[in-house]
Order: C-alpha cells, then sequence, then structure tokens
C-alpha cells in the first residue's frame, strides 16, 4: 500500500442523542462511499452483536474506514469511530473522541437538542474537537430545522446556518456532510519519525487472534515485529498483526504511522492488559510521556448472579470469564447466598451494563440466572476507623460497629419541557434529590440539574422520567463522590425465615414505602401453598410491612377425558415443571423470578 | 383359548356428535346431518372388525358409549355396534354395558334397542336440577326432561342408573347446589357423578369466565364464578348429602350406592387394558398409550390405524410412526412411567392403592421409589396409610392435583 498523505485523513466521530440517527447516519455514509453495496448492508453495519442491533444501541466502540472521493477529485480516508451511545459507557466514549480529530453533531429535527445532545457536544469539546452539526430526520412532518439551527446557535453556541439538513433514512443530503468533513475537520497531525504513542480506544478478544486493540496512532510508527508496552498496565508484547477496519472485518496492513486509526495484534491473552485509555509506546524507543487522560474503570453497580440450576455453576464461571475477555469493566468474584447457592457477585459500570451481560450470559451461554437486586458501593465507617466498601448487602457489619455511612452521589442534567418541570422535580425529591440550578434554554425547555444518590437511579428512574414527562424528558449523570446518608439494611422474611438473596441497602425515609412494594409484589409472585405464608420486611428486628400469602385450599381436576390420561399426565407434569422453577427455602417455594422482583417496584 | 386364561379389556365407542356444544364443553364432539352420522357409524362398525383381530386374547369386561351424545345415535344403531362388538370381541357375559345419554335425545323406543342390545348400565347428563342453570350452560333439555327419561329407563327395567351433575357453575350459591343434589336424590339413582365446572380453553366459557378463573387460582375474589371457599363448600356439601343417602364417595368425584361402582371408570385407575373405538378416542394396551385421529375427514376415510402394527411395534419405532400420515400419536410406557401413572391414577380412588399390588406389577418396594414422596405428603396431611393401603385424605383430595403431582418422578 502507498504511503498515505496523512493530509488525506480524516479521524472522526458521530454524536447524538439516543435515536436522533447516528447509526443509520454511519451506515449511509458507508454505502455511499461505495464500501458495501446497499445489498450487502444489513441495517447498522457497526452495530455488530444481535443485542445492538436489536435495542438500537451501540455497546462496544467500533470503528471503520472508508474511502471518499470529494468534488475537489481527491480520495480521502475516513476513519469513522462509533462510540457507545450511554452513560453507562461514558469514560469509554471519552476516549473514543480523544481517538478522533473531529465529530459529526446529529441533532434530531423534530426534538431539537436533548440532554445527551449536551453532554456529548461538552465531551467533544473538552477534547478540542472541531463539531460539525448535521439536522437529521428532515424528511419528518414535525421537522423544525429553522428552530433547531437557532437553538445549536444558541445553546451550544456552533455556527449552524450551513448545517447540512438530511435525511439519514433516505439518503437526502448525504453527500453534504461528507463533503463538510472534508472542508471543516482536520487532517491529523504528529510525526511518524517521533517515539511511538497510540491511544487505546477499544479492545476485544478474538479467538484465533487473541486480544485485538483498537488504537489511534498519535505520534510514530508501529509495524508487524514492534515491541511494545502498554504504559499503564506495564504489558509488553511483540506485534503480531497490524491493520485497519474494513466494514465488519479487520484488514492487515504493513504499518500504521502517526494520523492513522487501526488495530494491532500482539498475542495477548486478556483485554485487562490492553485498558481503554491507557498509551500504547515502542520498547525500544519509547515516547517520554503517556496520552493524558487514563484512568482505572470501576463497577459502580453490583449485584449476584447465580445460576438457576446449581449444577451449573461452573458454566456460569467460565462464561462470565470469557465475556470478561472481551470486557475489562466486568468485575466478579465468588459468593455464597443461603437462598440462592452458589454464585457471583459481579460488578457493572451501571444497570444497562448490567442487563446487557445478564442477557449475553442468558442468550449466548444459555444459562438460566437468578440475579439479586443491584446496589452500588457503600462506604461503610466503623466505629474502629476501618472504612469497608460494601458490595454485597448482607456483609454489613453489626450497626452497633457503624459510625456512619456513606453512599455515591451524581450529578444529573435533565432536560425536560416546561408542562413537564413539576412532575419532573417532584420525582427528583422522592428520589432524595439535591436541588442545584434551573435554566431555561428556550421558552418551553429547561435544564434542571439535580444531585442525586446513585442507588436511586439505578433501578428505574429512566424509566419513571420517561413516564413522567410522556417520553420527552432526556437525562444524563456523572458521578460526583460521596456524602453521608442514613441507611439501613432492609431484610425480608419469607414464612418468618431471613432470605438473605433479597436484602438490600435503602435510605431511612424510604425503607417503609420499599418494604411495602417489596411485601405486596412477592405476594404476587410466590404461589400458593398448603399452608399461609406471611411475608414480612424488616429493619434490624423491627417489622415494617407485612402481607400474607393465603393457603391453598382446592386445587382439582377431576375430568378423566374419556380414558385420555396422556392429557392427565401433562398438566400434573406442568404443575411439577413449574415447581423446578422454584427456590426452597425452609418449607417454601419462591420462584426464581421473585428474585429480580425488586427491580420492578415503581407502579406509577 | 378358554375365557379364564384370557386377560380383561376394557371398550370404549367415541360417539362425537351432539344436538349443540354446550357452553363448557371441550370434549371431541360436534353436531351433524344424519347421513354424516350413519357413515360414522360404518366406519366405526369397520374399525371394530379390523381392531379386534388383535384382540383374541382379551377377555372383554365393560363397555362403555362415551360422546358427544351417543343417545343422539338411532336405537338401531347402538344395537348394530354392540351386535358387531358381540360377534368381533370376546366379551363377559356380566359386562358392564353403558350408554351416555342426554335427557333431550332419549326416547321410548331408543330405550328398548338399549335393552334389546344388552347394555345394563345407563349415564344421563343432567348437570342441574334448575332449568335457569340449564339453559345458562348450554343444555337442550330441562329438568322435567329429565324426570321423564329416568321414569321410562326405570319401566323399562334400566336397574343402573349414573346421573351426572356439575357444581361451581357461575353464579351458583350454595343453596342453588343443594338444591340440585336433592332432586337429584329424589330420584335414586345408583351413581352420582359430582364434577366441579373446569372453564377449559377453547369452550365459550372460557372466552366469558377465564380471567375470572384465573382470579380465583391467584386468590383473588371472582366476579361470576364461586369463590374458592364455597366451590369447596359445594364439595364437602356434596360429600355429606350423598353419604347421608348410603352414597359412598370412592373417587375424587364418583359416588355410587353399595356395589354400583362404575367398572369401567374403576378400570382407569387400576391400569386395566382399553381399547378406544372411534374418533380421537384412546387406547391403552401392553403399557402403550396411543389414540386414533381426532379429525373427522381422515376417519371417515378409515385412517384408524393398523391395531396389530401398532403391537408389533418396538418403542424406538414410536416416534416415526407418529409422523407418519396416520395421526395418531403413540407412547410407550417405560417401567417409571408406569410406576407413575399406577400411583397417579390409582390415588384418584378414595381406597387408593395397595403397596402390595404396587411390589407384585413392579417388582419393587413401594417405598424404595417413593418413601420420601409418601413421608412429605403423610406429614403435610395429605396422604393416609392403613393395612397396606396408601390412600389420599380429605384435604389431599382437595388439592389432588399438588399431591398427585409429586409421584412424577425425575428422569
Amino acid at each position: 500500500m502507498a504511503v498515505i498523505d496523512q493530509s488525506k485523513i480524516r479521524n472522526f466521530c458521530i454524536i447524538a442523542h439516543i435515536d436522533h440517527g447516528k447509526s443509520t447516519l454511519a451506515d449511509r455514509m458507508i454505502e455511499k462511499t461505495g464500501l458495501l453495496t446497499s445489498r450487502e448492508m444489513q441495517a447498522q453495519v457497526l452495530d455488530n452483536m444481535e443485542l445492538e442491533r436489536e435495542r438500537g444501541i451501540t455497546i462496544k466502540a467500533q470503528a471503520v474506514r472508508i474511502v471518499y472521493k470529494a468534488k475537489d477529485g481527491e480520495e480521502y480516508i475516513f476513519n469513522l469511530i462509533d462510540t457507545p451511545g450511554h452513560v453507562d459507557f461514558n469514560y469509554e466514549v471519552s476516549r473514543s473522541l480523544a481517538a478522533c480529530d473531529g465529530a459529526v453533531l446529529v441533532v434530531d429535527a423534530a426534538q431539537g437538542i436533548e440532554a445527551q445532545t449536551l453532554a456529548n457536544v461538552y465531551l467533544a469539546l473538552d477534547h478540542d474537537l472541531d463539531v460539525l452539526p448535521v439536522i437529521n430526520k428532515i424528511d419528518l412532518p414535525s421537522a423544525q430545522p429553522e428552530r433547531v439551527i437557532e437553538e445549536i446557535e444558541d445553546v451550544i453556541g456552533l455556527e449552524a446556518q450551513d448545517a447540512p439538513q438530511i435525511s439519514a433514512k433516505t439518503g437526502l443530503n448525504i453527500e453534504d456532510v461528507l463533503e463538510q468533513i472534508v472542508e471543516k475537520i482536520p487532517s491529523p497531525g504528529g510525526s511518524p519519525d517521533h517515539p511511538l504513542q497510540a491511544l487505546i480506544f477499544d479492545s476485544l478478544y478474538d479467538s484465533y487472534k487473541g486480544v485485538i486493540v483498537f488504537c489511534r496512532i498519535k505520534e510514530g510508527t508501529v509495524r508487524v515485529g514492534t515491541a511494545i508496552l502498554m504504559m499503564a498496565t506495564k504489558a509488553t508484547a511483540d506485534v503480531v498483526e497490524v491493520g485497519y477496519f474494513g466494514a465488519g472485518q479487520f484488514i492487515p496492513c504493513e504499518e500504521l504511522s502517526a494520523g492513522m486509526v487501526g488495530y494491532i495484534t500482539a498475542s495477548l491473552k486478556n483485554v485487562r492488559d490492553t485498558q481503554v485509555g491507557d498509551t500504547i509506546t515502542d520498547v525500544a524507543n519509547p515516547c517520554k510521556e503517556p496520552l493524558p487522560g487514563y484512568k482505572k474503570v470501576n463497577s459502580m453497580v453490583y449485584c449476584g448472579m447465580y445460576p438457576a440450576d446449581g449444577a451449573k455453576y461452573p458454566d456460569l464461571r467460565d462464561a462470565l470469564e470469557k465475556l470478561q475477555l472481551n470486557d475489562a469493566a466486568l468485575q466478579f468474584e465468588p459468593e455464597t447466598s443461603i437462598a440462592l447457592g452458589f454464585g457471583f457477585r459481579c460488578g457493572f459500570l451501571g444497570l444497562l451494563h448490567l442487563e446487557i451481560i445478564q442477557e449475553r450470559l442468558e442468550r449466548e451461554y444459555n444459562l438460566d440466572l437468578v440475579t439479586t437486586a443491584p446496589g452500588v458501593i457503600y462506604k461503610v465507617h466503623k466505629t474502629n476507623g476501618e472504612v469497608v466498601e460494601l458490595t454485597n448487602p448482607s456483609n454489613l457489619p453489626d450497626p452497633a460497629e457503624i459510625e456512619y455511612m456513606e453512599e455515591p452521589l451524581v450529578s444529573a442534567e435533565i432536560m425536560v419541557t416546561s408542562e413537564f418541570i413539576g412532575a419532573i422535580m417532584d420525582l427528583c425529591q422522592e428520589r432524595r434529590g439535591t436541588y442545584i440550578s434551573m435554566e431555561y434554554m428556550e421558552e418551553t425547555r429547561a435544564l434542571l440539574k439535580y444531585d442525586l444518590p446513585l442507588n436511586e437511579i439505578i433501578y428505574d428512574f429512566f424509566d419513571a422520567l420517561k413516564s413522567r414527562s410522556r417520553g420527552y424528558a432526556s437525562f444524563d449523570y456523572e458521578m460526583k463522590g460521596y456524602a453521608r446518608s442514613e441507611l439501613v439494611k432492609l431484610d425480608i422474611l419469607i414464612n418468618k425465615e431471613e432470605v438473605d438473596a433479597l436484602s438490600f441497602i435503602v435510605h431511612s425515609g424510604t425503607a417503609y414505602e420499599r418494604g411495602r412494594k417489596m411485601c405486596e409484589k412477592l405476594k404476587e409472585e410466590i404461589p400458593r401453598h398448603l399452608f399461609e405464608i406471611p411475608i414480612q420486611a424488616a429493619v434490624g428486628s423491627k417489622v415494617i410491612a407485612r402481607e400474607t400469602v393465603k393457603a391453598m385450599r382446592k386445587d382439582v381436576l377431576a375430568k378423566c377425558y374419556g380414558g385420555d390420561i396422556s392429557r392427565k399426565r401433562k398438566l400434573l407434569e406442568k404443575q411439577k415443571e413449574g415447581k423446578k422453577r422454584m427456590r426452597q427455602i425452609g418449607n417454601v417455594e419462591i420462584p426464581q423470578k421473585a428474585f429480580m422482583s425488586v427491580l420492578k417496584l415503581d407502579d406509577k | 383359548m378358554k375365557n379364564e386364561s384370557k386377560r380383561e379389556l376394557e371398550l370404549y365407542l367415541h360417539i362425537p356428535f351432539c344436538v349443540r356444544k354446550c357452553y363448557y364443553c371441550d370434549f371431541l364432539s360436534m353436531p351433524a346431518e344424519e347421513t354424516l352420522r350413519r357413515h360414522y357409524v360404518d366406519m366405526l362398525l369397520e374399525e371394530i372388525k379390523c381392531k379386534s383381530k388383535a384382540c383374541s386374547g382379551y377377555l372383554v369386561s365393560s363397555v362403555f358409549f362415551g360422546g358427544g351424545t351417543p343417545s343422539l345415535l338411532p336405537g338401531v344403531q347402538i344395537k348394530e355396534l354392540m351386535d358387531a362388538l358381540r360377534q368381533n370381541f370376546c366379551i363377559r357375559e356380566d359386562a358392564e354395558i353403558t350408554v351416555e345419554c342426554n335427557p333431550g335425545t332419549l326416547t321410548r323406543q331408543k330405550l328398548i334397542f338399549y335393552k334389546a342390545a344388552g347394555i345394563n348400565r345407563l349415564s344421563l347428563g343432567l348437570q342441574s336440577a334448575s332449568n335457569r342453570e340449564l339453559q345458562r350452560i348450554g343444555r337442550i333439555h330441562t329438568f322435567q326432561d329429565f324426570l321423564v327419561s329416568f321414569d321410562l329407563a326405570r319401566k323399562i327395567g334400566f336397574t343402573n342408573i349414573n346421573v351426572d351433575v356439575i357444581s361451581a357453575l357461575p353464579n351458583q350459591t350454595l343453596q342453588d347446589w343443594e338444591y340440585t343434589l336433592k332432586r337429584v336424590l329424589e330420584t335414586r339413582p345408583e351413581h352420582i357423578s359430582a364434577y366441579s365446572l373446569i372453564v377449559e380453553p377453547g369452550t365459550p366459557f372460557y372466552e366469558q369466565y377465564g380471567e375470572d378463573e384465573l382470579c380465583r387460582e391467584q386468590g383473588v375474589e371472582p366476579k361470576d364464578l364461586p369463590n374458592e371457599k364455597t366451590e369447596r363448600q359445594m364439595y364437602q356439601m356434596t360429600q355429606e348429602l350423598l353419604g347421608q343417602k348410603g352414597y359412598r364417595r370412592y373417587e375424587i368425584s364418583n359416588y355410587a350406592l353399595p356395589g354400583r361402582a362404575c367398572r369401567h371408570n374403576i378400570g382407569y385407575w387400576q391400569m386395566v387394558p382399553y381399547l378406544g373405538l372411534g374418533l380421537g378416542s384412546s387406547s391403552f394396551l401392553e403399557n402403550i398409550r396411543f389414540s386414533n385421529t381426532t379429525g373427522l375427514s381422515g376417519y371417515l376415510k378409515g385412517n384408524f390405524g393398523d391395531l396389530e402394527k401398532i403391537l408389533n411395534k418396538s418403542p424406538s419405532e414410536s416416534l416415526s410412526f407418529s409422523q407418519g400420515n396416520q395421526e395418531q400419536s403413540l407412547c410407550f410406557l417405560n417401567k417409571k412411567q408406569q410406576m407413575e401413572e399406577f400411583m397417579f391414577l390409582g390415588l384418584r380412588m378414595t381406597d387408593g392403592v395397595l403397596r402390595s399390588a404396587f411390589e407384585e406389577r413392579f417388582g419393587l418396594e413401594l417405598e424404595s421409589i417413593y418413601g420420601n414422596v409418601l413421608k412429605k405428603l403423610q406429614r403435610q396431611g395429605l396422604l393416609g396409610r392403613q393395612e397396606g393401603r396408601i390412600f389420599l385424605t380429605e384435604t389431599g383430595i382437595s388439592v389432588s392435583n399438588y399431591a398427585l403431582s409429586e409421584f412424577l418422578l425425575e428422569e
């Protein structure tokens, strides 16, 4: 391959609020530049995982190189880096942005700027990226491009008069976007002769190639045989292959030099060695300093995961290990529960991350799981001065040993139309939020800022937000640190026996409400037995809520069906089968899904 | 072969026709033209001829004409069928031979034909003594029609009559049920089947009351169906009132005067072999459970399967057979399944099962298979033991589904 002229490279990403058409635009650009014919296009090429396509979200960062022949007659190489679009993956987003020189900002012509739009733009501007606004979905009858242009100029302060007005769906004016990328996004800098300095923005594990590192070369050159060093993890390896990203495939090449985006394989066995944000350098000719911005990703949300069938415990461990190969943010360690047996306490970036891992375990590894209520990391300050980081409610020290506890806070930005401001403020109030500020973006829309405890938003805050604003509110948050809080452990007793897997930590002010809802929910979930089953919620030794599952009095299927015994057998088998999915706690059989019921307590 | 050395066999003949479907009925039955019914009877005669060949080693102890409404057929056709059975099977002289009748279709002439055909037991589908209720559940007859039929049957000499009644009908009160029971007892039948209504999917009742039933199952107060407590009281009342009048409950839903329990029915619970003839009928022979096609047009073309072939199949062939164009399902019971059925069928009878019978049949101690289950159910008060018998207690019967499902074994 001929040496690539740095001035003909454009490294950029597309940023947008969810559903504003980011992936569709990416698809259209790939199609326009002829990398794939539209027949070969599967909608949303960059979302590789089945799950990503189904949910319409991007989980892993992806990259693709496309070649565009511009109106000036020159061929340009575009490296498009698709960023994860969810707040759980904020850090990954920031690293992807750091690998780019510019960003295409997609704004929905009907909906205008949303909370994520803002968060992403600020993130891009923080990285000194040139932001190129694009108005999408102008084919919609409700499109108001003029209003949106004004909004972009007023709210973000970006020049938007000549922003391309496109429809990614129909392909309208896509060329304008491509042309403006050439014109407005700067070509990369850096020198191929400097010591190697490459930024890892993602990595994945391939069973043939080992770890594949996605990187942007900032300075220097890397080629097959280069001995490389990951500066943060201190891992070293010899480069086996370098290349760039075709659509859905890796295309090897001779070398990657400053300004280029591509991949490196180096017989690494574990993605933990190649942390996102780390800097790769040449062992023989190291750079002086790593690139700025690296941090170790920490789990924010924890839950217990147990195989529904206890015998599948080793399978679950294998599956988690395999997923971890590809997901450095996933943490797990073995734990045991009296109710659920052997399982793992797993750590995630957020609830979406948790759900994704759970779904992948179930789908790709065919495991039936019981998941306990997710929780955050609490800091328990003991009277002896020791500070314990608590991830499993069952491990809460004796209350007598606790001086005080702290819980994590986030600062949240909620964008909402004025008619729903009251409802959303109520919601934040209920969730123990601290009001910070409110600014009107324009006459009818406001940006609300609240500090909220993380444990109040991990379950169902987003759903509640959507339902109370008829889908109009948008939401973004970042971690803010810890604050002292009155927290208690809520225990659930079923037929007088404490069920460890159902315990969780709550603020003392909401314990009663939570306990009551939990009992109601469990009453629905637990089938009737031959005896009455009391369900109680307790804080310490004090019972704060109670429900009763009535005893079963009659359950007869007396008909004989003219000798059709197979039918009778099927009915009995169904009854028996139902019992298999139960967990035995004392005399009571509890359905597996009851353990997850705590997740769905907001009934509004 | 001498009769004494022959094995016992029961025959079931399915007549899938009725005047119109009752709102709760999910049995295989439908209204049909007279010519179609004749055509069906002809095919049934054909099936009797074909299948009897494989049954020469059996002695028939009972015959049951079920439906649908067998009494919808002209009396002479029942006689034709009986004659054919006698020609082709070896039937015991004292065999119990029952015809199910709908009071709205029974005539003096039909009863005379039945008598001539050797029918010695009638089962009358009354369901309720209240005309209002009868109408509400889609029956075609009144209580008075029933009384007339019953009287006729007695006059013509039927000395063994069953009456079917259903409790827990929509909007039925405990008093309503008491009324039905008392009126039925006044007629003094030998046998009473008292079922509790099951709202079955696919019936008009399911559309109407399906949701209500779901509520009731979950312990929520139902709107139209009697609530759980009433339903249970009805069950208890049945036992009390019938017991006072000398009827003994011998099975979950069946009551009889001494010596009048239905032998055919008991055969099902004791795993006596039976051969089903006619559309959709089930059979149990040589530890194979199989059933005829449920498609009428297929049956009328003669797709009722070759019994000799079925009985000569090896268990491994079962799949290929059921996938053929015969539309028949076939299941070889392995020893585990036989044990399960022995228990969950046998325990439907109030006398329960004999420990010795289990051991004789399977060559294993009952405790070695079901020790834990027996202990658990006994502890829960659902199971009783007496003199080598194991049986469900009152409480056990009222939650029999739960109790019986415990006898299914793990793979």
